[in-house]
C-alpha cells in the first residue's frame, strides 16, 4: 500500500531565547495511506511538533517530508496554506471553534476556500454534521454544546472538505472517558470506512487501543518504530 | 459575501466593547457633521445667495465711519453702474432693545433694481413711494410679529433720535411687505433714506454704506477700484467689495470659524482613532487563536489581513456613516433653531466625513493586521 506521509531525516529546532534547542532529529517514518497511527510519548518528546509538521503547519529545518504526494519541505508558506485547504484535516484538544459562528458556520469554514455555491457547501456540512451526529444541533453556537459535541463539530469540520489525511492532537485530551470513548469510534469509523487516514497524538493508552499502529517518541526520537531507523 | 459571517463575527466578539466604540464614532461623526457642516453651509449660502455684481462702497477706515451723501451723485453718473441706493444703519428694535430688527434707510426705487430677485405688491409700492414714514416689511417678520400692511409700529433705534418726537421711538406705517424668495429669512425693515436722513437730529447728509449694482458681472473688480480710485486720496477714502467679499469679511470678524471648527473636528476625530485602534488591536490580540485556526484550514495571511481590515471598516466606516446620517437629518432643524438658513447637510461634508473614516478604518486596522499578519500558526494554536 503506497504511503501517504513518508519522513526521512527530518530535523526540526526551535530558538529558546539564544539557545537553539534541537525538538527533532533525523527522524524516519513511513504512514500507509489508510492507517490510524497513534503517537505516544512524553511531554516534550517531540509528538506534536511532527504533527504539526505532517499537517503542515510548519516547515522542517533539514530532511524530506512527503505527505499526500507533495514535498512539503520544499512548498512555500502560501502553497503549504493551499495545500493544507485540501489535503489536510485537523482536530485540536480543545476543539477551537470560532465561539460566534453556529456549528454548521463552523463546518462550513474549510470550504469557504473552495469554489463550491452556497447550496453545495450547506449540503456537504450537513453530510459532515450528520456523519458526527449532530445534524439536530447544526444552529447551535459552541456554547450551547458539550465538549463532546463540539469535539464532534471539530471533526466534521476536519472532515467536510474530503481530506485523505486528518491529524489529531490529543482530541480527547478534554473530554471524560465516556465521551472519548464515543470520539475515538468516530475516528476509527472514519478509518474504517471512510478510508481516511488519521495519525493522533495521545498521552491516553486507551486512546491509542483505537488506533491501528501506536508509535512511541521520546526526546525527539521514534523509539519502538518497526522498520524505521531512527537517529 | 461568503465571508461576510467570519468578519460579522469577528465584530461582535466582544458585544459591549463594539457598541460602545460605535456610539463613540457615532456621536463623534454626528458632531463633526453639523460643526463641520455648519460652516460648509455657510459658504454655501454666501455663495448661494450673495452676488458678485452687487458693490458695497464703505469707508476705508472701518464700517462705523460715515461716507458723505455727495458720493451718490458721482457713483451714479459711472458708467458701468445699473443703480445705487445709500444705506444707513438704523439700529432698529421693536418694544425693547433685546428685540432686535435689521432695519435699513434705503432709496426704495433702487434698492429694488439692486436686488431685482425680491418681489413686493406694485400697489403697495406705490403706497411705499407716496408715504414718507412707509415701510416695507420682509414677510417672516410680519408673520412673527402679526403684523398687518397698514399698521403703524412703533421702531425703536438704538442710534438715532427723531426730531419730531425729541425721542429714539420712530412711528413706522407698515406700506408693504417684500418677499425675498429662495429661502433667504425676510426678517428686516427698509425706510426711506431721505425720511430718515431729515428726520434723524444728527449725522444728517451722511450714509453707512452705499450699495451698488454693476452692468457686467466680469467687470466687477474693475468698477470696485474704480470707485476706489475716484475717492482716493479724499477725506473719505472708500473700500468697495462685492457682496460676497463683504459677507465673508463680516463673518470673519467673529473670528476664524473655519479654524475652530477644523481644531475641535481635528481633536475629536484624533482621539477617536486611538479608541478604534485600541478597539480594535485588543480584539484581535484576543482572537489570535482563532486567526490561527483559519490559517490552519488553509487561509491565507492576506486574507486573514482583508478579514481584518474589513471589519476595520464595517467598525468605523458604518459607524461614521450612521453618525453622518443623524448629522444629516438633524442638521435642518439645528440651522432652524439657530435662526439661521433651514439648509441641507452639504454633500462635501458627508463625503469628507467618509474619508476620514476610511483613513481611520486603514490606520487603526494596520497594526492588529500587521499583528496577524506575522504570528506563527503553531505558536498562536499552543497560546504562546
Amino acid at each position: 500500500m503506497p504511503s501517504i506521509v513518508s519522513v526521512r531525516n527530518l530535523s526540526k529546532s526551535y530558538r529558546r531565547g539564544k539557545q537553539k534547542v534541537a525538538v527533532l532529529e533525523n527522524l524516519n517514518l513511513e504512514v500507509e495511506n489508510g492507517d490510524f497511527l497513534a503517537l505516544m510519548g512524553p511531554s516534550g518528546s517531540g509528538k506534536t511538533t511532527l504533527l504539526n509538521l505532517i499537517g503542515g503547519l510548519d516547515k522542517p529545518d533539514s530532511g524530506e517530508l512527503e505527505v499526500a504526494g507533495q514535498r512539503l519541505d520544499k512548498m512555500s508558506s502560501g502553497k503549504l496554506a493551499k495545500w493544507r485547504a485540501h489535503n489536510v484535516g485537523f482536530i485540536f484538544q480543545f476543539y477551537n471553534l470560532l465561539p460566534l459562528l453556529s456549528a454548521e458556520r463552523n463546518v462550513e469554514v474549510p470550504l469557504l476556500l473552495t469554489k463550491l455555491s452556497a447550496k453545495e457547501r450547506r449540503r456537504n456540512v450537513a453530510a459532515a454534521l450528520q456523519l458526527v451526529g449532530l445534524a439536530d444541533r447544526a444552529r447551535h453556537r459552541p456554547t450551547e454544546l458539550s465538549g463532546g459535541q463540539q469535539q464532534r463539530v471539530a471533526i466534521a469540520r476536519a472532515l467536510v472538505s474530503d481530506p485523505a489525511l486528518l491529524v489529531c492532537d490529543e482530541p480527547t485530551g478534554d473530554l471524560d472517558r465516556e465521551t472519548s470513548e464515543a470520539v475515538l469510534q468516530l475516528l476509527e469509523l472514519l478509518n474504517k470506512d471512510h478510508g481516511k487516514s488519521i495519525i493522533m497524538v495521545t498521552h491516553d493508552p486507551k486512546a491509542a487501543e483505537h488506533a491501528s499502529r501506536t508509535l512511541h517518541m521520546d526526546k525527539g526520537e521514534l523509539i519502538d518504530a518497526p522498520g524505521v531507523a531512527a537517529a | 459575501m461568503k465571508y461576510f459571517p467570519l468578519v460579522w463575527a469577528g465584530l461582535w466578539r466582544k458585544r459591549v466593547r463594539t457598541i460602545l466604540t460605535i456610539l463613540s464614532i457615532v456621536v463623534a461623526f454626528a458632531l463633526f457633521g453639523i460643526i463641520q457642516g455648519f460652516t460648509a453651509a455657510l459658504d454655501d449660502a454666501i455663495d448661494g445667495l450673495t452676488d458678485e455684481a452687487r458693490l458695497i462702497v464703505q469707508s476705508r477706515v472701518n464700517i462705523t465711519e460715515p461716507l458723505p451723501q455727495a458720493f451718490l451723485p458721482r457713483l451714479r453718473a459711472m458708467n458701468e453702474v445699473r443703480d445705487v441706493s445709500p444705506y444707513g444703519f438704523f439700529g432698529g428694535y421693536y418694544q425693547e432693545p433685546r428685540q432686535q430688527i435689521n432695519t435699513g434707510a434705503v432709496d426704495i426705487e433702487a434698492w429694488f433694481t439692486i436686488l431685482p430677485e425680491w418681489e413686493t405688491d406694485p400697489a403697495q409700492m406705490e403706497t411705499m413711494m407716496r408715504t414718507r414714514n412707509g415701510a416695507l416689511v420682509g414677510a417672516d417678520l410680519m408673520e412673527e410679529h402679526g403684523w398687518n400692511v397698514g399698521d403703524t409700529i412703533p421702531l425703536g433705534s438704538s442710534i438715532w433720535t427723531n426730531t419730531s418726537t425729541g425721542t429714539t421711538t420712530w412711528e413706522i406705517y407698515i406700506a408693504g411687505v417684500y418677499h425675498t424668495g429662495q429661502g433667504i429669512p425676510s426678517d428686516d425693515i427698509y425706510i426711506h433714506y431721505e425720511f430718515f436722513d431729515e428726520a434723524r437730529t444728527n449725522g444728517q447728509g451722511t450714509v453707512s454704506l452705499y450699495h451698488v449694482r454693476v452692468n457686467d458681472v466680469t467687470r466687477s473688480d474693475a468698477v470696485a477700484q474704480q470707485i476706489d480710485g475716484m475717492f482716493a486720496n479724499s477725506t473719505n477714502e472708500t473700500q468697495t467689495q462685492n457682496e460676497t467679499d463683504f459677507t465673508r469679511g463680516q463673518i470673519a470678524q467673529i473670528g476664524d470659524i473655519n479654524f475652530f471648527v477644523n481644531a475641535i473636528a481635528g481633536a475629536v476625530l484624533f482621539t477617536l482613532l486611538f479608541l478604534t485602534g485600541n478597539t480594535m488591536m485588543q480584539s484581535v490580540r484576543e482572537r489570535i487563536p482563532e486567526l490561527a485556526v483559519l490559517k490552519t484550514y488553509g487561509f491565507s495571511n492576506a486574507t486573514v489581513t482583508a478579514f481584518i481590515y474589513a471589519e476595520s471598516f464595517l467598525l468605523c466606516l458604518g459607524a461614521a456613516l450612521i453618525g453622518l446620517g443623524i448629522a444629516a437629518a438633524s442638521f435642518p432643524s439645528v440651522f432652524e433653531a439657530l435662526d439661521v438658513l433651514r439648509m441641507p447637510l452639504p454633500m462635501s461634508v458627508v463625503a469628507t466625513g467618509c474619508l476620514l473614516a476610511t483613513i481611520m478604518a486603514v490606520v487603526s486596522a494596520l497594526p492588529p493586521a500587521v499583528r496577524a499578519q506575522r504570528s506563527n500558526i503553531v505558536d498562536a494554536l499552543a497560546g504562546r
